[in-house]
């Protein structure tokens, strides 16, 4: 290719590295000091867009073209002004929390955010005006280069140095970063924390949102910028170390080049095939960033970082059932074999229990390496979407007979969990949710540009179960495998298998000592969860005809997440209940009305907040309150009555 | 020739040389003590030992066996059985339950996934429990037990796959004074019946002086003195070191006062 053309790819690649390091800035600034990975940070950007689209709209109107740039800094304020209320009104009372809630949390921000900004600009996407001076383009080589670039370009190293400046000139600084270095010693010092958590919250606010205002001539407002560009913030920030601002920068820079050369070069010949490298961008970030996980598990320029502070209190041993729960499961199970024989009188029952069934079994998969293995994933629809597309592609592309397709379809999950796993096991906390996002998302990438066999965004149609397997044999045996396979679960949980994968998490350390090998017993548990969320895939891809992207987006990912978490992660009903309560809401709050998303994030704030044990956990908890209430009564008694 | 040969030992963290090329053998049937002020290095060997660090440099064997560079799990499977300087047990699981876990661990039943736990080496764990003298909390969680319990869980585990080399970062901490010579009398029949050896911390030297057969001193990552309890006791350069001037052995530093 023309030298010129990769110059100006590079040059473009500078610009872009500006507006990845904006974001990415705040998020590093924000863990490196309260130790919270913030959700909400892409919906920072995200507003800092729209509130420039209006601030700039209403001001060029009174003051002319400086109106402009009046507009571009009244926005960022306005957001880190928003950050600081954020910060007071809620996290500052989830700081003690256990990470996953803190990432729940704020994602919980994230639907509400996004609901919000629905309400007050609409659903359109907003393009803003071009800055005025610098609307045009110089000729570089005699190729075109758009000014504004030049100006996003300074930018990043320039905020880079400001902030740097800030942290390392002002007692304000010294502070951060004794609080990012070293919590006693910022005790020590005497500073009201509350409120310097505030400031730093709201600084990481302001820089996100002012990265998202120099997009206003670039870039039109749209609704789906917050979690796009959280993943390209996180990916920076994991690659570049969490809390590091020049490793920040040097991972944005580094992807931003490495997406700029794909596009630059285009289409490679490597043995007689083409390789069209610009279809890698969507996955490049990813790639990057789970090859750097496993050379350099704590980022380019981060330090290690000690395990989670905040953990739960210890789980209680397992029990065996109580003739009690036996009893419940049997009837519930037989409720809802005979769900189809009221066909006439719930028409929809048995519909809504299919649905709800695909969940259970994919939140009892997730829970399988949540709770007994604690490994968080954040990306285990990878799993359910493997296998709904295995199925799907299985049958439609390569023709198997439907039974063979949907026994095979798990097994497709099986070998991406094997493949992904390996590398998952090795990390822990806030890494490992990264990297298992990062797989989903190349996953998803790769399903949803590989046109030819998975359909692209459409995703595949005619996906239907065998004729003998109609409507209702076919929710016969989704009831009867999925009922299967949550014994199954449940049977493997007790086993020393189970046992194994408990101790790992409880003491690593004691678990080695004894002989275990820690990362086989965890990478066989990711297989094995993958299996059973591939099941659950193929159950779902063959009840609805089709599959199409969504179903391996973050968001199922989150879903399967505050499905177990409301369920109870201690407890191995949990995810049978999270996901039938979760199933059942979402349903019937998505019919009701379009701001579902923000009523959804409410919940699950409400979850974090209120009820961090989840449902079982709550049960539990009056459970023993009871007990403890009834041993009480004894106290009245005599002394030796007692003994 | 001697179970365990260490031979050159060292390890530098950054700067710090917190072990320092020390040399020492440990015989079958021996109950061997290290010694040393906070901060010698004892906890930094054991783990070298176990496995748990890897030496900068030098070299340990057991029956001729290269540990350095070896994974922790590899040197238990080897033989080598370890309690924690800060116990390391299953919280979540009963105490029957972490011993169950030594045991399928040392038999290789890690990826059994059918038969419950429950009724597996089930003898085997409440007769280990039984000798520790934790039989009787069998069925509790290991997150409700006082300290010195918990250590005790910790030394049946390590007693689960029949070690040749025990490893005992102070496994008397967190227990009284009565206690801490039962413990330490169980240790040592322990050592003869099974024919094992014991390498252990303590920091009260009344229970090391009356029970361990041969004491090595470290100060600083250096092995200073190696003896018997009366040539230790004497030992001028011990003396000076380790306790400073003025203090003597019966009023050792780690044991407030009445
Ligand atoms: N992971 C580590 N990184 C850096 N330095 C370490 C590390 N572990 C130990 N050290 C240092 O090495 C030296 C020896 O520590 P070690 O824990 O072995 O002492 P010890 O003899 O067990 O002391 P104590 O009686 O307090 O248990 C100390 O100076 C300690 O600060
Ligand atoms: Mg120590």
């Amino acid at each position: 290719m023309e030298f010129s053309a990769l110059l100006a790819q590079l040059l473009n690649g500078l610009a872009e590295a500006s507006s990845l390091f904006l974001v990415a800035a705040g998020l590093s600034l924000i863990f490196g000091v309260t130790r919270i990975v913030n959700f909400a940070h892409g919906s920072f950007y995200m507003l800092g867009l729209y509130v420039a689209y209006s601030t700039v709209e209403y001001l060029v109107g009174r003051l002319g073209p400086a109106g402009f740039w009046v507009g571009l800094v009244v926005a960022p304020v306005a957001v880190g002004a928003f950050g600081a209320l954020v910060e007071i009104v809620l996290l500052r009372r989830i700081y003690k929390a256990p990470e996953l809630f803190q990432l729940l949390g704020t994602f919980a921000l994230v639907l509400v955010i996004n609901d919000a900004t629905l309400y007050l600009w609409g659903p359109e996407e907003l393009l803003g005006r071009r800055a005025p001076g610098l609307a045009g383009s110089i000729s570089l080589l005699g190729r075109q280069f758009p000014t504004y670039n030049l100006f996003l370009m300074v930018i990043g190293p320039l905020v880079l140095g400001l902030v740097w400046l800030l942290l390392a000139r002002t007692r304000w600084g010294v502070l951060v970063r004794a609080a990012t270095e070293d919590r006693q010693m910022l005790g020590a010092l005497g500073v009201n924390q509350a409120w310097l958590f505030t400031a730093v919250f709201a600084l990481g606010a302001l820089l996100a949102g002012l990265g998202g205002a120099v997009q206003l001539p670039r870039e039109p407002a749209n609704l789906a910028l917050d979690l796009r560009s959280i993943g390209d913030a996180f990916v920076v920030v994991v690659v570049g170390g969490m809390g590091s601002l020049p490793g920040a920068y040097l991972a944005a820079l580094l992807i931003a080049e490495i997406k700029a050369l794909c596009v630059g070069i285009g289409s490679v010949h490597v043995l007689g095939l083409d390789f069209s490298l610009s279809k890698l961008t969507l996955v490049v970030e990813f790639l990057v960033m789970a090859v750097v996980l496993v050379v350099r598990p704590w980022g380019l320029l981060g330090k290690p970082q000690a395990g989670s502070r905040n953990s739960a209190p210890a789980e209680a041993p397992l029990r065996p059932a109580g003739n009690g729960l036996r009893w419940v499961a049997l009837v519930v199970f037989v409720a809802l074999a005979a769900l189809p024989l009221l066909q006439t009188w719930l028409p929809y029952a048995s519909v809504l229990a299919q649905d709800v069934l695909v969940s259970v079994l994919f939140a009892v998969s997730l829970h399988f390496i949540m709770g007994p293995g604690g490994l968080h994933s954040f990306g285990h629809a990878a799993y359910f979407g493997l296998g709904a597309y295995g199925a799907g592609i299985l049958l439609k592309v390569l023709t198997l007979p439907m039974p063979l397709a949907f026994t095979f379809a798990p097994l497709v999950a099986g070998l991406g969990a094997l493949l992904f796993g390996w590398f998952c096991v090795r990390l822990s906390g806030v890494y490992l949710a990264m990297l298992t996002l990062a797989f989903s998302q190349i996953v998803w990438s790769v399903v949803f540009q590989w046109e030819a066999v998975t359909g692209g965004s459409n995703g595949l149609t005619g996906v239907w179960p065998a004729a003998w397997l109609g409507d209702t044999a076919y929710y016969y045996l989704t009831l009867v495998l999925v009922a299967a396979s949550v014994l199954l679960v449940r049977r493997i949980v007790f086993s020393p298998f189970g046992y194994a994968l408990r101790a790992a998490r409880d003491s690593a350390l004691r678990a080695d000592a004894i002989g275990i090998d820690v990362m086989r017993v965890r990478w066989a548990a990711f297989v094995v969860a993958g299996l059973f969320a591939g099941l659950a895939g193929a159950l779902f891809v063959f009840s609805k005809g089709g599959v199409s992207p969504d179903v391996m987006a973050v968001g199922k990912s989150v879903d399967g997440l505050v499905m177990v978490l409301l369920g109870g992660i201690q407890q191995l009903v949990g995810p049978l209940l999270g996901a039938s309560v979760f199933s059942v809401l979402q349903d019937s709050i998505m019919r009701a009305t379009d701001y579902w998303r923000a009523v959804f994030g409410g919940v699950i704030l409400l979850l974090v907040l209120v009820f961090p044990h989840g449902i079982a956990g709550f049960f539990q908890g009056l459970g023993n309150a009871w007990a403890r209430l009834a041993a009480r009564k004894p106290a009245l008694l005599p002394r030796e009555k007692r003994a | 020739m001697s179970l365990l040969q260490v031979r050159d030992l060292s390890k530098a963290f950054g700067g710090v040389r917190a072990v320092d090329g020390i040399h020492f053998d440990l015989h079958e049937g021996e109950l061997l003590a290290m010694i040393g002020p906070n901060g010698a290095g004892k906890s930094t060997t054991f783990n070298m030992v176990g496995g748990q660090l890897r030496a900068s440099g030098g070299s340990i064997q057991l029956q001729g066996r290269e540990l350095v560079g070896a994974k922790p799990r590899q040197i238990c499977h080897l033989g080598v059985g370890r309690t924690f300087q800060i116990a390391a047990t299953f919280a979540s699981l009963t105490v029957l339950e972490n011993t169950q876990m030594a045991l399928l661990s040392h038999h290789k039943r890690l990826y059994h996934w059918w038969r419950p736990v429950r009724d597996q080496y089930r003898e085997q764990a409440l007769a280990l429990l039984e000798q520790v003298g934790m039989a009787a909390h069998a069925e509790r969680p290991c997150s409700e037990l006082a300290y010195g319990d918990v250590k005790r869980v910790e030394l049946a585990m390590a007693l689960a796959n029949d070690p040749r080399l025990l490893l005992m970062d102070e496994p008397t901490a967190g227990m009284g004074p009565q206690e801490r010579n039962e413990l330490m009398a169980l240790t040592k029949r322990l050592v003869v019946e099974r024919r094992m050896a014991v390498l252990f911390t303590e920091h009260s030297m009344d229970v090391v002086f009356a029970h361990a057969d041969r004491m090595l001193v470290l100060a600083r990552g250096r092995l200073i003195a190696e003896g018997d309890a009366h040539s230790i006791r004497n030992h001028p350069q011990v003396q000076q070191v380790y306790f400073g001037s003025g203090k003597t052995f019966e009023r050792p530093p780690q044991e407030p006062q009445p």
